[in-house]
């Protein structure tokens, strides 16, 4: 019945598919398959700066050429020196506080907001969003100017004497937490906001009227009908913090570099090209579970309703 | 006791609410601060503006990237409602489970990842590094965003509409035109809204894959940025927070009256 379907398909609804399709394996997917590939060449003082070139010319000749020079150097360089490992540690650990932290001050904003009146709530809503519009470079440039040493943090730390000189908050670990927590926040709460929105609220008049405390009846009934968005927002705020450059490149130090900041000098500063997309691919193994699960997630969230 | 529990949530959307806003406050208010220096509050005054005028670099970058982001938004908004019908709308064809994974996974993939392969293959291909090449980045980045938009509003409405048209003989185009683009209008405005605003906010993408002669807007902010914070990028910041705000509310009312429509419209298609 399907394979009928399919077959009776006219060309012209079939290009629906075939266009974006057609532009995601040429700019999407085939570009993964040439960072796997200079991930496998070496560098060159060329340009492009790596080899082998593949050249089509040259037939099966130069097919067998090009697969006899590929190395795994660039993997050998990323295991053998401190500097790769401590970086994609140092990024695991960033993502993962952040996002425990986005997910402690989140929560609460998404419960109330789940729980104001009906008509405040899609004004309440669009104020989330509407920061998430802006830009992201100006959001991490708004922070520059309230913790630099003579900004506006020191200044009002110093006249409530809580400090009695200026701290140096810049280039420091605490500044990008603040920096990724600011700006992924909204990532956070809307999927638990949808999720909180949707709870059957008479559940919870059910487990007063069976004694249930307030605090019970949370941890029994919000919090587990809450775990979709919570799983959603986490993943959305997990997966794209592993690789964050802006951030950490405008509001960290330089002692530990995060993987995005990593990759960038590579590819810009040394034009290591092939330890760049080794550097890539390597992260992308690293993300590859969380991602396919947020796709499931994804999935199941947008098809399950229809 | 209900009523601590609620002081509590309102403590939690004010708190929250104040941590969004602040920093971009401080921001708006500064960059009307006639002294040089952060900290010392001069008087109110429009002198970064003027000077912004004056500075040409920043204006050509601004230009710049208000053309790629209409152009890149515009084709994100047709290749992305194109993957939503055919997500939506198709059931199974051959290669979906590859063109979902394909749709959804530039939501989350590091930019620095896409930001490098797009590169990788405009220097395989031995393209001209430019306008075009952001381009191509960006709707690539921006159409899974719309995507995902005009996929909810589709799998939300009622079908009976469109299997009704069919069936008094209503070829499947002219169906589409007539029945479900308007309806789905809203969401289609709100994707080229947020891809519009996607582009103009990129970095990352755009770091790799510009070439000579291509400034965007944040590419410039960065490399002052990096020099320390300045009077004019305060200005700057200001202006494009304003543009955001209004685009932002425009679309709300414009998807508030889209609503109050369609659910005429689909009234009407109940009492038929």
């Amino acid at each position: 019945m399907n394979m009928m379907r399919e077959r009776k398909r006219p060309w012209g609804t079939r290009l629906v598919v075939l266009i974006p399709y057609l532009w995601l394996i040429a700019f999407f997917l085939l570009p993964f398959a040439i960072v796997l590939k200079i991930s496998l060449s070496q560098t060159a003082m060329a340009q492009p700066p790596y080899l082998p070139v593949f050249d089509i010319a040259a037939g099966w000749q130069g097919l067998k050429d090009f697969l006899s020079q590929l190395t795994l150097d660039g993997y050998a360089l990323i295991g053998s020196d401190d500097l790769y490992l401590l970086s994609y540690l140092k990024s695991l650990e960033v993502a993962a506080v952040s996002t425990a932290l986005i997910l402690l001050i989140g929560y609460p904003l998404a419960y109330g907001i789940a729980r104001a009146p009906r008509g405040l709530q899609p004004l309440l809503v669009m104020l989330v969003v509407l920061p998430f519009w802006t830009s992201f470079l100006i959001r991490v440039y708004a922070w520059i100017n309230i913790l630099q040493r003579d900004g506006l943090l020191n200044d009002v730390l110093l006249k409530l004497h809580i400090i009695d000189h200026p701290v140096a908050w810049l280039s420091s670990d605490t500044a990008i937490y603040i920096g990724v927590v600011y700006s992924y926040l909204p990532f956070m709460v809307l999927p638990l906001y949808a999720a909180l929105e949707k709870m059957d609220r008479t559940l919870l008049e059910a487990a007063a009227d069976l004694g249930c405390t307030r605090m019970r009846a949370f941890w029994l009934v919000t919090w587990p009908l809450s775990l979709p968005g919570v799983a959603a927002g986490a993943l959305l705020c997990f997966i794209p913090i592993v690789g964050e450059f802006v951030i950490p490149d405008l509001l960290g130090g330089s002692e530990t570099l995060m993987i995005g900041q990593t990759l960038w000098t590579e590819f810009f500063s040394n034009r290591d090209w092939p330890v760049a997309s080794a550097i890539a691919v390597a992260l992308l193994a690293l993300l590859l579970v969380p991602i396919l699960f947020y796709e499931r997630l994804q999935k199941r969230a947008l098809q399950g309703e229809a | 006791m209900r009523k601590s529990a609620s002081a509590f949530n309102i403590a939690a959307v004010a708190l929250g609410l104040a941590f969004l806003y602040l920093p971009i406050a401080i921001l708006v208010i500064y960059s009307f601060n006639a002294s040089r220096l952060v900290t010392v509050w001069g008087g109110w005054s429009l002198q970064w503006y003027r000077e912004l005028l004056r500075d040409d670099a920043m204006l050509q970058a601004a230009w710049t990237s208000l053309r790629l982001a209409a152009l890149s938004a515009t084709a994100a908004t047709v290749l992305g409602a194109l993957a939503a019908v055919a997500l939506v709308r198709f059931g199974s064809f051959r290669g979906r489970l590859l063109f979902s994974g394909m749709v959804y996974a530039p939501l989350v993939m590091p930019e620095v990842i896409t930001g490098l392969s797009l590169l990788l293959l405009f220097v395989a291909l031995n393209v001209d590094r430019g306008f075009w090449t952001i381009a191509v980045g960006h709707t690539t980045l921006t159409l899974c965003f719309v995507t995902v938009i005009v996929q909810s509003r589709l799998v939300s409405f009622d079908r009976s509409l469109e299997e009704a048209a069919m069936d008094l003989g209503c070829p499947p185009l002219k169906t589409f035109l007539t029945i479900t683009l308007p309806l789905i209008a809203p969401a289609i405005a709100a994707g080229w809204m947020l891809a519009f605003s996607l582009s103009l906010d990129d970095l990352v993408i755009a770091s790799f894959t510009t070439g000579p002669g291509a400034t965007t807007l944040p590419i410039r902010i960065y490399s002052e940025v990096r020099l320390g914070v300045k009077p004019e990028i305060n200005a700057i910041c200001t202006i494009m927070i304003a543009l955001v705000a209004l685009a932002t509310i425009a679309t709300s009312l414009v998807a508030k009256r889209g609503a109050v429509r369609r659910e005429q419209a689909e009234g009407l298609g109940v009492q038929v």
